[in-house]
């Protein structure tokens, strides 16, 4: 096998006496989505926020496309195709819609160390940010204030920010976290068109939302990876079952 | 010169720096529990020392006149975190610098239409005005060397009460989760009141001690505040042992740069340009060993532990 | 429902444009000398405002540059270097250098540690500014003379000046508008929005942040050297802290986050401190209260009345 885009090794994290990830081994391949799941406090936002580059690990390292990336902050691994969305709704709520995905196209177009020409009349930025939010489907909302969006609607928007970075590795929190069954759908489906297209690392507790997309699953527990494998080994693994889904063993 | 002047001016450093922690401690705690940045605990300073001067002249007792002012600068920090601070606990810090700055302003003309703008002076009282002799060659000024004593004694009583008490242990908690001390049945409203009142009363504290050796006039509280900033970006904010790390140290490097600063330069660069570059680099000094721990440390040598 | 702001704007703008009028045909030029230096402190407030009301960062210390500037026209001209040539360009210059320092610093932290750090550093140059006995101290010293631009461009002339800090204000409120609607100014602006955010879509925040940092003070210091020439004196109180309390203060009062807010506010303050001021030397104690009300009640200020609801 060829080397996955992205490997990470012994990421080990803790905050006063608490460890939230413990020596995380993980490896997605290109293209490929890999779900982690666990339960509460399993440590899995702090992965995704080490991985984003949002918190500095304690230990260990993360290689991205043959790269160490470990010591490289937020900004830097958005430039190499890190793209994440938050677990509680983080947009530009003053911005309109169009105007939160036209400043993530922004900063991968060159550099914003420009003073005179009006930024909403620069077509380069609105024209990919306006293909986005149809991507997403949310191009009926472009001049809507984002923090005026119904909520699943600004879930939408946060992935819109993400592909809008044109990234290779998706990181996603929980993207369906406080949804209506069917803005939970819609989410699942706009996900789904995104399997294979971009590498995703994905988040959830909605076992529904996660045998829907995953390739592969890790189970975190305590800040360790107990398990990593298919969906269905996954799911008659009895250590698994024991340590996340609460099941007795019977006797 | 001497090590003895060298000693005596650690001790006066010393006796600086336990102003400030008494400054320091209040502020940091108020910050720490109630998320309030107050400007104007300053002006809590500049109160307690009005009001033992003035009790001072009434009594004519030192005693009475420093139990005069301890309660009455308490008094009035209870009334301000009523009347003025209460509904600023949940607001942004810009909003908090704001009102506090306005209460600045207010403190420092009301002391002005009340005591007029000229200086106060007041004496050390009898019984303190004498010298102790620490070590042969070494005088040392009795009401300076309580000063000391009484600022550590309060550190002290600060750290036992915090970390020892229930009421310590209720400011901790109270600092992190606001409604589970509500929930255990506390009054938070009144917790957060006493909190201040005694932060108010600790300034007060270090005001009415300072009368007599600094000058007594309206906007004597600003100069310290802006040092006490100092220490607490230094010290880290919500930290008492920080505060008092911090204000030792600026009490120290702020005096001795003050004492030693000008002769030193002046056998190197020569007396004339000493006399010049000498007081201004020591008025610079706390700000560049802020700036210096600030670019190892930006949360400072000790910062709370906070969630 | 922009209209009443347009009106406001053009009244304004003719007001201003039309005050040496007035005053001389009143023969009181004293009203030329108010609004003056009214405007020189809506230069500063604008300035402030890019950084604070745009740009989230609370600095408590922005009255540094308005000192900066004003040493930066009165140290030449004590050695007698007068030309406004070189003095203008020094206050700028100077300003945006301390900013840079200050702001390289004091933007690795934020929030309250922010506040604090950017007070301290002003105030530390307030008492740098009274320590050196060769420049005056706590007393100051005289400016001999006003920056001199030769031809027609006489500062002398009250009018001459007047229609200088006019212009000089006008231009930076058509930069600032430019700039907010630029890339940079919606980067500024996300930025107070959303850092986390921000970052997270790829911007390295902290040189965007800076950048309007020392923009903010390469512009207050020109308002310093516009400032030491309407007094004709210069003082370390400038840059006392009260002083930057006073230019936020002017900021919150008009409202922020807009570019006319700050004039208004500036327009507001000095007028209100002047009534104050007649009426009672002990104005402070009406004007304390009265900002702790605004800051509880009137958030949005002036300007954000004058548009209505919404």
């Amino acid at each position: 096998m060829a080397e996955p885009l992205l490997s990470v090794r012994g990421l080990r994290k803790r905050f006063g006496g608490l460890v939230a990830t413990d020596g995380v081994d993980l490896d997605v391949a290109e293209g490929e989505t890999l779900a982690v799941i666990g339960p509460n406090g399993a440590g899995k936002t702090t992965l995704i926020a080490q991985l984003s580059g949002d918190l500095a690990p304690d230990a260990g390292t993360i290689r991205f496309a043959g790269e160490d990336v470990t010591a490289l902050p937020a900004p830097e691994r958005s430039g190499r195709g890190f793209a994440r969305s938050f677990q509680v709704t983080s947009i530009f709520r003053e911005f309109s819609a169009l105007d939160n995905v036209a400043l993530a196209v922004q900063a991968h177009a060159g550099h914003s160390f420009r003073f005179w020409r009006r930024a909403r009349e620069e077509r380069a930025l609105r024209e990919p940010a306006r293909a986005v939010l149809a991507q997403v489907g949310l191009a009926a909302r472009a001049d809507v204030e984002a923090g005026a969006l119904a909520h699943g609607e600004q879930r939408q928007l946060e992935i819109a920010m993400a592909l809008a970075t044109r990234p290779r590795l998706l990181l996603l929190d929980e993207p369906v976290a406080g949804m209506g069954i069917d803005e939970s759908q819609r989410m699942v489906a706009l996900l789904r068109t995104l399997r294979g297209r971009h590498t995703i690392v994905l988040v959830e507790h909605d076992m529904d939302v996660v045998f829907a997309l995953a390739d592969r699953i890790s189970v975190m527990v305590y800040g360790r990876v107990i398990a990593t494998g298919a969906p269905e080994a996954i799911r008659g693994n009895a250590e698994v079952r024991r340590a996340y889904l609460g099941e007795e063993v019977r006797a | 010169m001497s090590w003895l002047l060298v000693l005596e001016q650690c001790l006066n450093g010393l006796q600086f720096g336990v102003m400030l922690f008494l400054m320091a401690a209040g502020l940091t705690l108020v910050f720490g529990i109630m998320n309030l940045v107050n400007l104007a605990h300053g002006s809590l300073y500049m109160v307690g020392a009005y009001f033992a001067t003035a009790a001072f002249g009434w009594t004519g007792s030192f005693v009475l006149s420093v139990v005069f002012s301890l309660l009455a600068t308490l008094a009035v920090g209870m009334v301000v975190e009523v009347v003025a601070l209460r509904t600023l606990y949940e607001r942004d810090h810009l909003d908090q610098v704001l009102a506090t700055f306005g209460l600045i302003l207010f403190f420092n003309e009301a002391v002005a239409m009340v005591w007029g703008r000229t200086a106060l002076f007041t004496t050390v009282p009898k019984a303190l005005s004498g010298h102790l002799q620490l070590l042969p060659g070494l005088r040392y000024p009795a009401y300076r060397a309580v000063i000391i004593l009484v600022g550590l004694a309060v550190a002290l009583l600060l750290y036992v009460v915090v970390s020892r008490t229930r009421l310590g242990m209720l400011i901790r908690a109270g600092a992190s989760n606001r409604t589970m001390v509500a929930a255990l049945g506390v009054n938070v409203r009144l917790l957060y009141t006493i909190v201040f009142g005694v932060g108010a009363a600790l300034a007060g504290l270090g005001g009415l001690m300072a009368g007599p050796i600094y000058t007594v006039q309206p906007g004597m509280g600003d100069d310290i505040l802006i040092q006490v900033l100092v220490v607490i970006v230094i010290g880290g904010i919500g930290s008492i042992r920080g505060a008092l790390v911090g204000a030792v140290v600026v009490g120290m490097v702020d005096t001795l740069g003050r004492a030693f600063l000008k002769p030193m330069l002046s056998t190197t660069i020569g007396p004339a340009a000493a006399n010049d570059a000498g007081p201004a680099l020591a008025s610079m000094l706390i700000y560049i060993l802020m700036a210096a721990v600030l670019s190892f440390r930006p949360q400072g040598l000790f910062p709370a532990a906070r969630g | 429902m922009r209209t009443p702001r347009t009106l406001a704007l053009a009244v304004g703008f003719v007001a201003l444009a039309l005050v040496p009028v007035v005053a001389a045909a009143l023969n009181q030029p004293f009203y030329l000398d108010l609004v003056r230096r009214i405007m020189i402190f809506a230069i500063a407030a604008v300035s402030l405002d890019l950084i604070l009301g745009f740009g989230g960062m609370v600095s408590f210390g922005h009255a540094a540059y308005l000192g900066v500037g004003a040493y930066a026209v009165a140290i030449p001209a004590f050695y007698g270097v007068h030309s406004g040539f070189v003095q203008w360009p020094l206050a700028v210059g100077l300003s945006a250098l301390v900013a840079l320092v200050i702001g390289t610093l004091s933007l690795r932290t934020s929030g309250v540690y922010f506040i604090m750090i950017t007070l301290a550093f002003a105030q530390m140059l307030y008492y740098l500014g009274i320590s050196i006995n060769a420049w005056g101290a706590d007393d100051g010293m005289r400016l001999a003379r006003r920056s001199q631009f030769g031809g027609a461009v006489d500062l002398g002339n009250p009018y001459v000046f007047y229609y200088v800090v006019f212009g000089l204000l006008v231009l930076l409120l058509w930069l600032g508008h430019r700039l907010i609607h630029a890339r940079f100014g919606m980067v500024i602006r996300a930025a107070r929005s959303n850092e986390p955010r921000l970052r997270a879509v790829g911007f390295a925040t902290f040189r965007y942040k800076l950048a309007a940092f020392v923009l903010a003070g390469a512009a207050c210091g020109l308002a310093g050297a516009l400032l030491t020439n309407q007094t004709e004196y210069l003082t370390p109180s400038y840059m006392h802290w009260t002083r930057s309390g006073d230019i936020m203060v002017m900021v919150i009062l008009g409202g922020m986050g807009t570019l006319f807010g700050p004039v208004l506010g500036a327009i507001v303050f000095l007028l209100l401190e002047d009534v104050l001021a007649a009426w009672t030397v002990h104005w402070q104690v009406v004007l304390g209260p009265l900002l702790v009300l605004i800051v509880l009640y009137a958030r949005r200020g002036l300007w954000g009345l004058l548009a209505g609801r919404g």
